[in-house]
């Protein structure tokens, strides 16, 4: 097939644009991050998530261990119901606790885990029982209010 | 004077039904450049010739244009987050505002006046020195030798040019804010993987720019192909395909951006 100039300029802009948007996926965006490639499951049940989301990380000891697959409300109990995606490299004790926190003073919440001392490993399925909720400004607020208030009270 | 104000009543009415006309008969223009589209994936060297003039020699302008756009956001970024210890954060700023909004929209309006003007001024030129009825004659479809090949060519070029336009954008943000101002290199590049998301906000782009794509090769095309075979007539529709192709672009992009915006963010 004859060659022509046309066709060199074609590819090179296609090539170009190709690899315009290999620099945005990998270099800007998050597809060259490692994505675990296969995870295991467990529930969690809190009073109040705050502002948790869904795809938010969960960490251990600061380390990216897992994401949260799904947040829905348990009718019967009142509570939220988190379920973690954990990445299978990684195994905590039955008795880990989970707490959401906060990155910074106003960054994104997580999933705190913090290892207990149990032989025995969670596994697909299993629950965190010890957890602790997201901390809520109001109410933080209110409580330092109030103990202020019986303070003062106290004086008197 | 009521004769004045009927005259100028009827200039508004006879203004509103032509751009009712326009959006009627653009819509019709697009199905028929559709429908003549087979011989432009038979014959697919028309298409890459129209490539060749309408995307490659844009290049130069979406480069330059891309580059800078990505250095003023980056020294305007940097003077607001500064105010909030937040500097490390302007590569996030920069790469979201580029691949979410600016590179789709500025490269198509960039597009719409460099390359749909020149398509509106060819065809016009061609239907006035009567090239179009030639081919007719000749029995040679102009809808599918001369439209329908531009049209893809667009089509195709919009995406290429618009992610090229926000890839440079980025580099020039590095440029300033990492080389000239010296922020951390880590940091820069860490937060903005950590907040670009590849599907929402990379895909919704090139989805963007896809369609304004699609939108200014119509206009462009339609213009050129509706023209008066007149000098004058060339002219005024040379001017209609950048002024509608701004405003489309400009509207479709709110229309697309509220669609896309996911209700957690």
């Amino acid at each position: 097939m004859e060659r022509t100039t046309i066709d060199l300029w074609f590819g090179a802009f296609v090539i170009a644009g190709f690899a315009a948007l290999l620099v945005l996926a990998l270099k800007a965006g998050n597809l060259g991050a490692e994505r675990p490639a296969s995870t295991y499951q467990v529930q969690a049940r809190f009073d109040n998530i705050g502002g948790l989301k869904v795809r938010a990380p969960v960490r251990s000891s600061g380390v990216l261990v897992g994401r949260v697959a799904e947040i829905h409300f348990d009718n019967e109990r009142f509570q939220a119901s988190v379920t973690l995606a954990l990445d299978s490299r990684y195994t905590f004790p039955k008795d880990t606790s989970a707490s959401i926190l906060t990155s910074g003073l106003l960054g994104e919440q997580y999933v705190g885990l913090d290892a207990g001392g149990d032989e025995k490993k969670l596994a697909q399925g299993d629950r965190v029982s010890i957890t602790q909720s997201a901390v809520v400004l109001e109410r933080l607020i209110g409580q330092f209010l109030f103990s202020k208030a019986q303070e003062d009270g106290g004086k008197k | 004077m009521l004769d004045r104000v009927k005259l100028a009543l009827g200039r508004l009415g006879h203004n509103f039904i032509d751009g009712v006309w326009r959006v009627g008969a653009m819509t019709r223009f697009f199905a028929q450049v559709i429908a003549a589209s087979g011989t432009s994936a038979r014959r697919f060297r028309l298409v890459m010739r129209e490539v060749y003039f309408t995307g490659v020699l844009s290049l130069i302008i979406i480069v330059v244009s891309g580059l800078f756009v990505g250095m003023v956001l980056g020294l305007q970024g940097f003077q607001t987050l500064q105010r909030y210890g937040a500097q490390e954060s302007i590569g996030v700023l920069v790469a979201l505002s580029l691949v979410r909004e600016l590179g789709p929209v500025v490269a198509a309006l960039l597009f719409a006046s460099r390359a749909g003007s020149a398509i509106t001024a060819e065809i016009g030129l061609m239907k006035a020195t009567e090239q179009l009825t030639a081919m007719d004659m000749m029995a040679v479809s102009p809808m599918s030798r001369v439209i329908a090949p531009r049209f893809w060519a667009g089509v195709i070029s919009m995406p290429v040019l618009a992610a090229i336009f926000s890839a440079m954008g980025i580099f020039g943000g590095y440029l300033v804010g990492v080389v000239l101002i010296g922020v951390d290199n880590g940091a820069f590049w860490s937060q903005m993987q950590a907040a670009v998301d590849f599907r929402y906000d990379v895909l919704n782009g090139v989805v963007k720019s896809f369609v304004f794509g699609i939108a200014v090769t119509v206009i462009a095309t339609f213009e050129g192909f509706d023209a008066p075979p007149t000098a004058e007539g060339v002219s005024g529709a040379t001017t209609r395909t950048v002024v509608s192709s701004a405003l489309t672009i400009l509207a479709l992009d709110l229309v697309l951006t509220a669609f896309m915006l996911r209700g957690d963010a």
